[in-house]
């Protein structure tokens, strides 16, 4: 009858509509921000982190890693007495989800500090002391898994026949993480040369390696190990190096599997109503 | 009648003469709090100092007490994760000492951004940017959208959404872990105040703020309080305030200010000539009643 209340709540109604058309506009480009921001596939974590999807859910973005990182015992520092701390938290700018720490091994690798000091840090467990943990429970930063070190062997001179071993020399876990192969010298064909191999079972990914190595751009780099590394189906086994009954398991538990899979019958999708009466 | 009048007009003739350090006392005690916690963040990340560590999305106070934004902590909520008590507690404790006691005063006395916005406003006024004419209007509603935006994308981004985007904490960040392309971040800050909306980011648009205000709104302890007999409504406290609507009761009613939205930031205490402006506790009797005028 009367206009007035009418109005109002139509007005009412106009202004929550404005909202929500200027929320979504809004809402679009923010989201769209943040998730460009979040994806860097070569972002490398400190040690404890989660997998990174994870881990952007659970960071809170406060640098207490990358804080006690910078005040450990023994940082050290550059030619001009600057330290040079591992850990640094994304700026803008940065290409990084911003606001989370990650190290750049060229410049400064992890020092794999036997305290983990970053990983304690960790006020929400993003960087997870759990993750670390080996056998006997205790916390082992030789459990990390940064990362794992890649070779570029048309870059390694050590593929070339030279003898370098800097990176094996600076390796914490030398002769596991890497170690140096003996080959024959091909070029030569009398010669032998020795290589570097890494072995992804024992990398932890601290860039000590790319970051003495002494080529321009380094032959040896650390990936996120996601991207560096295949998988290898459970159906592949290694007989020469498994126990013989672990075969065994493991082609029981295949024939287990084999046994649950059924294939469509034909009666399933031959001759049904639906095909008759077309 | 005369001589009564000006027996009581004379007082107030001195008081209008308050000295530098008067009519500045709260701004002075602000920015003395922003550049303390600012300094004990720098020394806890360069020197090691265990007073105040991590920024302020997390922190830990003298080594131990976990202080945490409960803003964030809810995003991460409603991203699927569940922190741990010692966030929890850091959040609770923040949430207690902001929502309890000291209402919205983050914004204006610990908050790195009101350096920037302040100075906007600032150089606003002393260019007569200020003015009615100039001026483009903006709800101040926006922030509650952006906060509850906030939380509406964390669960469809799986990241506590405003921490990516939050100026806040890359500004806060920036000046304890290093700035990188953040100076654009406080330039568009320092624009958006100076040449768009007055008090645009603080009293319009930022979520934190908002969070803040909803969470001291009901309880928080310290207010700024009025007496409406010894106001003489030269509405100096209205043209420094920067969250202008809580003011509404100047001239009006003899109550405190109760709105959320007040920072608490003491600039209408310090500009008010009478004293009729003066921080309070919330359950307080103060002045005199209407009646008495």
């Amino acid at each position: 009858m009367s206009k007035e209340p009418d109005k109002s709540r139509r007005k009412l109604l106009v202004g929550f509509l404005q909202g929500l058309g200027l929320s979504f506009i809004g809402g679009a480009v923010w989201a769209a921000l943040v998730h460009e921001n979040k994806h860097d596939p070569l972002v490398l974590r400190p040690p404890g982190a989660y997998p990174e999807e994870e881990f952007l859910k659970k960071c809170i973005k406060c640098g207490l890693c990358v804080v006690a990182c910078a005040n450990r015992d023994n940082v050290p520092v550059d030619k001009y007495g600057n330290k040079k701390v591992t850990l640094k938290l994304a700026a803008p700018g940065d290409n990084k989800p911003v606001g989370t720490p990650y190290f750049i091994p060229r410049e400064v690798p992890c020092y794999m500090c036997e305290d983990v000091p970053c990983t304690f840090a960790c006020p929400t467990k993003a960087l997870d002391t759990e993750l670390l943990k080996n056998e006997e429970g205790k916390v082992d930063v030789n459990k990390a898994r940064m990362g794992v070190a890649v070779v570029d062997y048309h870059s390694c001179i050590a593929y070339w026949g030279l003898q370098c071993d800097a990176c094996v020399r600076a390796c914490p876990l030398m002769h596991k993480a890497i170690y140096m192969d003996l080959r024959r010298n091909r070029r030569t064909g009398k010669h032998a040369m020795l290589v570097p191999v890494v072995d992804p079972d024992y990398c932890t990914g601290c860039g000590i390696c790319e970051h003495v190595c002494p080529t321009d751009k380094p032959a040896i780099y650390i990936l996120p190990r996601d991207v560096a590394l295949g998988k290898i189906g459970k159906h592949y086994v290694r007989g020469w190096m498994e126990a013989e009954e672990e075969v065994e398991k493991k082609i029981q538990e295949r024939a287990e599997e084999l046994k649950k899979w059924q294939p469509k019958r034909p009666e399933d999708y031959l001759n049904t109503e639906d095909l008759l009466n077309e | 009648m005369s001589e009564v009048v000006t027996a009581v007009a004379q007082p107030q003739e001195e008081e209008r003469e308050k000295s530098f350090l008067a009519r500045n006392k709260y701004l002075i005690l602000r920015r003395i709090s922003q550049l303390t916690i600012l300094s004990l963040y720098l020394a806890g990340h360069y020197l090691g100092w265990k007073v105040l560590q991590g920024n302020l999305s997390t922190s830990k106070l003298f080594g131990v007490i976990p202080l945490s934004d409960p803003y964030a902590v809810l995003q991460m909520f409603f991203a699927g994760v569940l922190v741990g008590t010692e966030v929890l507690l850091g959040a609770l404790i923040i949430l207690v000492f902001y929502g309890l006691l000291v209402g919205r005063a983050f914004c204006s006395w610990v908050c790195p951004v009101n350096l920037i916005t302040d100075f906007a406003n600032w150089v606003r006024v002393k260019t007569g940017l200020h003015q009615e004419e100039y001026r483009i209007k903006l709800s101040r509603k926006v922030r509650y959208w952006v906060l509850a935006l906030g939380l509406i994308l964390s669960p469809i981004l799986a990241v506590p959404a405003f921490e990516f985007v939050s100026p806040i904490s890359m500004v806060h960040r920036g000046i304890i872990f290093g700035m990188g392309m953040g100076w654009v971040v406080i330039l568009a800050l320092f624009f958006f105040d100076l040449f768009v909306v007055k008090n645009g980011w603080c009293g319009h648009v930022c979520p934190l703020g908002a969070f803040y205000s909803l969470v001291s709104r009901p309880a928080a302890l310290l207010r700024v309080g009025y007496d409406l007999n010894k106001c003489t409504e030269c509405m100096r406290c209205k043209k420094v305030c920067p969250e202008v609507q809580v003011l509404w009761m100047i001239g009006k009613e003899n109550v405190p200010v109760l709105s959320g939205e007040c920072t608490n930031c003491g600039r209408c205490i310090d500009v008010c000539p009478e004293e009729a402006l003066f921080y309070t506790l919330r359950f307080k009797k103060t002045g005199g009643g209407k009646d008495e005028a």
